[in-house]
């Protein structure tokens, strides 16, 4: 092994020492050669004839030296030296193609990177915590979207972390955390920042450690300690970076708070927990009776003891959730495991894989399309083959020769796609409405440099492959035969190009079904009737604040926002709620008060929303029976509520709800009117039940956002509206101005994110496929220009010959399509799980994408057709 | 390339070389083909140069040096001769040879057997 590494030093130190090595050796072969000489003379021989007998027995010098070159040093090298000094000037050349080229692989390369670099960060690369592998998240067994069917009680919490032997520690966070609970003051304009309570021993079960300062002790967490730890992103954007921020003060809802550390900015709580949300803050939870009296709260996260398996520890969880329940005089507990990995990343795999998948099909055309041009170009370029053929290259070496070409011009193309992929990947990463987890960590990385680096030798080799097996062969039939038009060769190499743009076609046709039963799932869920309606609607929060001690004192803020929030100009209906549609939703269980209620037939979930009187207006959701709720709902007013569709149906079936009482927990609430349901979870998901509660007859709210309803821009409303409601608060907070749509675009942005690239990708190949066609065509076009003369000089009419090419296109087309089909009819399956409103096999989609695809087929054949129509029969029959 | 030509004999002329530099003392290449050609009868190089892709082949496994000197008569040439690894290898190869060669031979004594 040693003496083998030895001798390939030698190697390479006599592949850099080439001319001093060649001296040495031509000193030598010459003094061998005089010697020799000296022998011959001595046996008799003239001196010429014994220099032409040396020369004779020692060999050609030539060749000794060549060999020598070979034994002693690296071939390879010497070759591919060769190699890329006449590809350069091959390509510099021919610029045009080369520019193409380049220009193709490139945008194949760089949409190839960017999706590695976005599946690498969002599927591949670790979780940004220590060991993430035996990371759990254990939620409750609920409904999707409804978080409080998903969250637990602090008791319960408290029991499955003393009591499972599974886990070497259980953790939680306040999953109610409302965007912007904390307002800021006294530092510059007021913000609203969110802040996130976390149990703890949360970070130390994540493994995060601050970069400054400490994170909270056990005390902190007992009370309500006013202390709070920073995220990075906040630390530096609102505080530059103060490395002397730990100790400092901060007013957190008019109460001093310790700034007592800050998180590192590897940890990005919202990018895992709560995509395409701000996290600035982390504040203590304390695990109290107070916050387990607010029902289920806490999301949490284990952390698996060593050795235990997911399965293993849900087990166990399950025979606890029973005891816990009854315990703690539960409804519902059902604790849910799955690896925090799977729970981050299971929903993003569907679409990210068939981005992956599709981004392949994309190169693999730009690999067909590069094909047949370099077989345009070798076809040209077979008397120089021919030339090298005769003066003795091997068909390896031709061949060689041929695919180092391609390799090169991939690799050039690789430089475009990386500089792409880098600011591909950069957008995405500062795309804040994008709401992808983790998306903040997409970057080029060294693994994304690896694979672009790979697909570049790869895509060269593919493309290079056909075109560089096929010129040598080509050459030798052809090499001295004045024509090679009408000899079978041609014909066989006319077959090659229409199969790859048939694989074009059929391909193209893959990614158009893809992306337009794509596009015709997003328009569907665009056009799909939320409930309300976003246009012209915005909010903002208008938390009353803790000056506002008594019900009363709240109750006059509340007429007073909405008093002046009417006043401004162009406000046509303004209303409060604490909850806006597609954020958190929250849940009891609510029945009718005449109805018997069991555990075998329990009352259902119902959506809590707390709204004043005209947000029903402001937002745009129709009233279908009774009336709408009235400032005179209010603490001396008698107890009301309105109800969704869906609750009434469920609730009264068959009957009037107006009038009935229905009940939760322990108040009984008279329905007084039935409003529309609104989509609440997401755009995809019916509303479910949903309870509206006058907020002026109650205090169970967080939060609290002013909903108007304008005749002008929304966006143009800010201004006014806060100037008008710094009357009643000077300290409010700047930021929080959301129109409705914005809440809506957020919904649907990962669906667009996908549509958007898978169009791109689908557009691209459409072009690619209508490249290949036209040269192809127009290849074929030239090589029968004598035929064509011919026929025209035949009487053949100029539209005769259109029709004729035209079909020939058609054809092509025609086989490619069949061909895209029957694929995409079993692909398109696995989109199913992204589709909305449509099916796998929508025929709508499938014959519009045939359309597509013929028109620009015809279009891509019509021009070549029209320069065969033009063709002058004397100059076609002349020319050769 | 000559190198498929010579690769069957290579392993042989390897030996060859390393033999007689061994016996010999340093040697110039010509020198070396010289008295290779007589013991093979020209049997084995086809021509002369060959020697030479064996001689740096040989000098990058280190099993030989080169260093240039005078010939008999007053020419510059390059001497080459056998290091301590070469001596190691020329052992090694001599009972590698001598093991293949008594099987080849008992092979080839073998009767036919009808």
């Amino acid at each position: 092994m040693l003496a083998r590494l030895k001798q390939m030093g030698a190697r390479l130190r006599a592949y850099f020492h080439a001319s001093e090595l060649d001296c040495d050796l031509d000193e030598e072969l010459k003094s061998h050669l005089d010697m020799l000489a000296a022998d011959h003379i001595r046996a008799g021989m003239t001196p010429e004839q014994a220099q032409r007998a040396a020369r004779l027995e020692l060999g050609g010098l030539t060749q000794i030296h060549e060999a020598h070159r070979a034994v002693r040093g690296v071939p390879f090298f010497d070759t591919l030296l060769q190699d890329l000094r006449y590809t350069f000037r091959t390509l510099r050349r021919d610029s045009g193609f080369t520019t193409f080229a380049i220009l193709v692989v490139g945008l194949g390369i760089g949409a190839s990177s960017t999706i590695f670099s976005v599946v690498n960060a969002l599927l591949i690369r670790p979780l940004p915590f220590s060991e993430p592998g035996r990371l759990v998240w254990i939620a409750n067994d609920g409904k999707e979207g409804d978080l409080s069917a998903l969250t637990v009680t602090v008791g319960t919490h408290v029991d499955l972390r003393d009591q499972a032997h599974s886990f070497s520690g259980v953790a939680a966070y306040y999953a109610f955390y409302g965007d912007g609970d904390k307002k800021m003051t006294g530092a510059g304009d007021p913000e609203r920042l969110t802040g996130v309570p976390v149990s703890q021993n949360l970070f130390p079960l994540l493994g995060v450690h601050p970069q400054f300062g400490r994170i909270f002790t056990t005390g902190e967490c007992k009370g309500n300690a006013p202390v709070v730890l920073l995220s990075a992103g906040f630390w530096k954007t609102r505080f530059a970076s103060d490395p002397h921020i730990v100790g400092r003060t901060l007013t957190l809802n008019d109460r001093a708070s310790t700034v007592i550390g800050v998180m590192p900015s590897s940890f990005d709580f919202s990018s895992v927990f709560a995509p395409g949300s701000r996290i600035d803050l982390f504040v203590p939870l304390p695990l109290t009776p107070e916050v387990d009296r607010m029902g289920n709260t806490l999301s949490m996260i284990g952390r698996l003891k060593p050795g235990v398996t997911v399965q293993q520890a849900q087990a166990e969880a399950s025979l606890l959730s029973e005891p816990i329940r009854i315990r703690h005089n539960r409804d519902e507990l059902r604790f849910k495991l799955t690896s925090l990995e799977e729970h981050v990343r299971g929903r993003l795999r569907p679409a990210l894989f068939v981005l992956a998948c599709a981004v392949g099909v994309v190169m693999l055309i730009v690999c067909a399309n590069l094909s047949n041009l370099q077989l345009a170009r070798t076809a040209a370029r077979q008397r120089e083959m021919a030339i090298r053929i005769a003066l003795g290259a091997g068909r390896g070496r031709l061949i060689r020769q041929l695919l180092t070409e391609s390799v090169v011009l991939s690799c050039g193309a690789a430089v475009l796609g990386l500089l792409l992929a880098i600011v591909g990947t950069r957008v995405l990463a500062h795309l804040d409405a994008l709401s992808l987890p983790l998306r903040e960590s997409v970057h080029v990385d060294l693994g994304a440099l690896g694979f672009t680096l790979l697909i570049a030798v790869l895509t060269g080799l593919i493309f290079g492959l056909v075109p560089a097996f096929h010129a040598p062969s080509a050459a030798v039939h052809d090499s001295l035969k004045d024509s090679n038009r009408g000899s079978s060769d041609g014909r066989h190499h006319a077959w090659i190009r229409s199969t790859l743009v048939v694989s074009e076609i059929a391909f193209a046709c893959v990614l158009l079904v893809g992306a337009g039963l794509l596009i015709r799932s997003f328009l569907r869920v665009l056009d799909v009737n939320l409930g309300f309606r976003p246009e012209m609607a915005a909010a903002m929060r208008v938390d009353p604040g803790n000056r506002y001690i008594t019900r009363a004192l709240r109750n006059a803020y509340f007429d007073e926002v909405l008093r002046l929030a009417k006043s401004v100009p162009g406000v046509e209906a303004a209303g409060l709620t604490d909850v806006l549609p597609l954020g958190h939703n929250r849940s009891w269980s609510a029945g009718a008060k005449d109805q018997v209620y069991s555990i075998a037939h329990p009352p259902p979930d119902v959506f809590v929303r707390v709204v004043s009187d005209g947000y029903l207006k402001s937002m745009g959701i129709p009233l279908v029976a009774g009336r709408d709720l009235a400032p005179s709902d209010d603490a001396s007013g008698k107890p009301v509520m309105l109800i969704n569709e869906t609750l009434a149906r469920i609730l009264w079936p068959g009957r009037d709800p107006v009038g009935r009482t229905a009940q939760y927990v322990d108040v009984d609430r008279q329905v007084v009117g039935v409003v529309g349901d609104v989509r609440h979870l997401a755009l995809e998901q019916g509303s479910g039940c949903e309870m509206y509660l006058p907020i002026r007859q109650t205090d169970d709210y967080a939060s609290v956002d002013l909903v108007v309803r304008t005749s002008l821009p929304p966006a143009a409303l800010a201004p006014p509206v806060r100037t008008a409601l710094k009357r009643i608060d000077p300290n409010l907070p700047v930021n929080e101005f959301r129109t409705l749509q914005q809440l809506v675009d957020k919904a649907v942005s990962p669906r667009r994110f996908v549509v958007l690239l898978l169009g791109g990708f689908a557009a691209f190949a459409l072009i690619l496929a209508a490249l290949g066609i036209y040269g192809v065509i127009s290849y074929s076009v030239n090589q029968r220009t004598q035929e064509i003369g011919i026929r025209m000089a035949l009487g053949a009419s100029a539209r005769d010959l259109q029709a004729r090419i035209i079909m020939q296109t058609l054809a092509l087309a025609a086989m490619g399509m069949a061909i895209g089909v029957a694929a995409s009819w079993v692909l398109t399956r696995a989109l199913a799980g992204l589709l909305f409103g449509v099916t796998a096999t929508d025929p709508v989609t499938f014959l519009g994408m045939l359309v597509i695809l013929t028109l620009v087929a015809v279009a891509a054949g019509y021009f070549p057709a029209r320069r065969a129509s033009r063709i002058d029969p004397m100059t076609a029959l002349r020319a050769n | 390339m000559a190198e498929s030509k010579s690769d069957i004999l290579q392993g042989t002329l390897d030996l060859m070389v390393l033999k007689t530099l061994d016996a010999m003392g340093p040697l110039h290449g010509y020198g070396i083909a010289r008295r290779i050609e007589q013991l093979s009868e020209e049997a084995l190089l086809v021509n002369q140069g060959t020697i030479y892709l064996c001689l740096v082949r040989l000098v990058q496994k280190s099993w030989i040096q080169a260093e240039w000197g005078a010939s008999e008569n007053n020419r510059k040439a390059k001497f080459y001769s056998i290091s301590k690894s070469g001596r190691k290898q020329l052992i090694a190869e001599t009972e590698n040879w001598e093991r293949v060669a008594g099987v080849i031979g008992r092979l080839l004594q073998l009767s036919p057997r009808r």
